[in-house]
């Protein structure tokens, strides 16, 4: 055949190889199907890297629960169980623990009206669970002061306060 | 360098070969044979919310936010909280402000006061993503940079995501966004990390009142999946064949 119509020929599969060179380089070798649908698509669901699988577990915890708050603030939670206040997470309020004390050495105060706005703050919804909560008008109920002034966020005990 | 026709057609044989084995090698397992490899952990992450339970207090937004490190002040989110208020004409009004990130402390709504005794109904339905057993946000994407783990969750590989923003596109939910810092298509993960040992989600463990709850649907003892068999419960967008599974009791037709 002649030299114009073979050099294109060639071109192209120069390119061909080049980029399945450059693929095998690049792509990494974790990189396949990896797992079985019951509906046979598993290349439409499964193709991926599977190293990109362990990244995600490796990611951190920040948030601890309050058991792990027990460990050291074992008055501050078993004031909490015993009160209306029992079913919010601590770090709710204060924030995630991470590493706390170790980093964070100490963990937020949040003094704020509008934490405590988030569940009181009065909404006539019915149908909603909202409607179930004790509410107040922040622009009616004491505005101004810290609600912590007040009541105990950790047992806000309506009948102990004078 | 020449190429005779013999080569050719020898190498196109060989190709061919190589190109429908694996193929084949699928098409031939008997049905008892896939089901021993298929999902092989026993698990699949399903989702239940109680929309009767939700009292808007945004404090699953808020712990989904500082847990999985999506920027606090930017307004993209990977769980949020809508508000919905249907009022005695017909009329029905929503919003989600920062995803609900700071809960709902005004009655306004949308710039609009609606008078408590004009309200038939209101309420707030939390939102996440539905981890589909047919995602089309994994179909779509031409990199194979989001996958299905073998649990169901499906993940984005941040190294492998070149933020095409097809799948932020396909998403029926618009459960997907943009992340600002790292630059590739962000979404929830049923926080992968924490369910793999055996923890709660963040947003599960942050709700007080028990409106958000993730399960095991491959356990018929799990109170989750016993839930969904034996009650009344609802997906979102059922008519787009996406499977979601994230299950909602209490929904209403005006939540879309
Ligand atoms: C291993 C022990 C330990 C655990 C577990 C722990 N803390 Fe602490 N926490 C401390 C110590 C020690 C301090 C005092 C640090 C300081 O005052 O500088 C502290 C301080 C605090 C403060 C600030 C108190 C103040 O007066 O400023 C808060 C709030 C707090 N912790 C909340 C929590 C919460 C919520 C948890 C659970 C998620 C928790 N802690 C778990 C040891 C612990
Ligand atoms: C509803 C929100 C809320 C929850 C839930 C909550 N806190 Fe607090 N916490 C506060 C506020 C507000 C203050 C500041 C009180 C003040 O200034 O009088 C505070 C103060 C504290 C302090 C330091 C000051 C003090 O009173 O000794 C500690 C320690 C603390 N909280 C620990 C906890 C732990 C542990 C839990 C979980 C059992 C918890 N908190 C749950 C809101 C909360
Ligand atoms: C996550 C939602 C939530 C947040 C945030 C919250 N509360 Fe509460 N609060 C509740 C619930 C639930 C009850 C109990 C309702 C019941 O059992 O009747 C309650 C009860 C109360 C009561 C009434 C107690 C009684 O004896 O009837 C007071 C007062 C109160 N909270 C104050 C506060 C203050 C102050 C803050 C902020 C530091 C706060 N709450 C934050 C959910 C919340
Ligand atoms: C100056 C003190 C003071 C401050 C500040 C204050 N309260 Fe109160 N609050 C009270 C007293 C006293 C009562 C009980 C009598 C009543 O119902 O008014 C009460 C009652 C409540 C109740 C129960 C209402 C009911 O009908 O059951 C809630 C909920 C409450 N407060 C939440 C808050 C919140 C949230 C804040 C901050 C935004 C706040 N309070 C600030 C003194 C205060």
């Amino acid at each position: 055949m002649k030299n114009h119509v073979l050099r294109p020929l060639w071109a192209s599969l120069a390119i061909v190889a080049l980029v399945l060179l450059v693929r095998s380089v690049v792509v990494p070798k974790d990189f396949g199907i990896h797992g079985n649908r019951p509906d046979g698509k598993n290349f439409t669901f499964t193709f991926h890297r599977l190293g990109a699988i362990d990244d995600w577990k490796k990611f951190k915890v920040k948030y601890r629960g309050k058991q792990y708050c027990e460990e050291c603030h074992e008055e501050k939670v078993a004031e909490n169980m015993s009160s209306k206040h029992r079913i919010i997470q601590c770090e709710n309020c204060h924030g995630p623990a991470i590493d706390h004390p170790d980093n964070p050495e100490t963990l937020a105060i949040d003094r704020s009206r509008d934490l405590c706005l988030r569940c009181h703050a009065d909404l006539p919804y019915p149908g909603s669970h909202r409607g179930d909560l004790p509410a107040i008008d922040p622009e009616e109920h004491n505005p101004g002061e810290a609600c912590a002034d007040c009541h105990n966020p950790h047992n806000p005990n309506l009948e102990d306060m004078e | 360098m020449s190429c005779s026709r013999r080569d050719f057609l020898r190498r196109s044989i060989k190709g061919g070969i190589a190109a429908s084995l694996p193929l084949s090698a699928f098409k031939f397992l008997s049905p008892a044979q896939a089901k021993s490899l298929v999902r092989e952990s026993g698990l699949r992450w399903v989702f239940l919310v109680d929309t009767t339970k939700c009292v808007g207090c945004g404090l699953c937004v808020k712990a989904c936010k500082l847990e999985n490190e999506v920027p606090y002040d930017v307004p993209v989110t990977r769980t949020w909280v809508e508000r919905y208020v249907v009022t005695k004409d017909g009329k029905f009004h929503a919003d989600s402000p920062m995803g609900g990130r700071d809960g709902f402390t005004e009655q306004k709504i949308d710039e609009q006061e609606i008078p408590p005794e004009e309200i038939a109904k209101a309420f707030f339905v939390p939102k996440l993503c539905n981890q589909c057993e047919n995602p089309a946000c994994v179909q779509v994407c031409p990199v194979g940079a989001t996958f299905q783990t073998p649990e169901g969750v499906v993940l984005v590989d941040r190294t492998w995501c070149i933020g095409c923003a097809y799948c932020i596109m396909a998403c029926p939910y618009g459960a997907r966004f943009f992340h600002p810092v790292y630059r590739v298509a962000e979404k929830c993960t049923f926080c992968y990390h924490r369910i793999s040992k055996g923890m709660k989600t963040a947003c599960v463990q942050a709700c007080p009142f028990g409106a958000r709850q993730i399960g095991n649907f491959k356990d018929e003892n799990d109170p989750v999946t016993k839930t969904i068999l034996t009650q009344r419960v609802a997906v979102l967008k059922d008519e787009y064949g996406t499977k979601p599974q994230v299950y909602y009791i209490g929904l209403d037709s005006n939540v879309r």
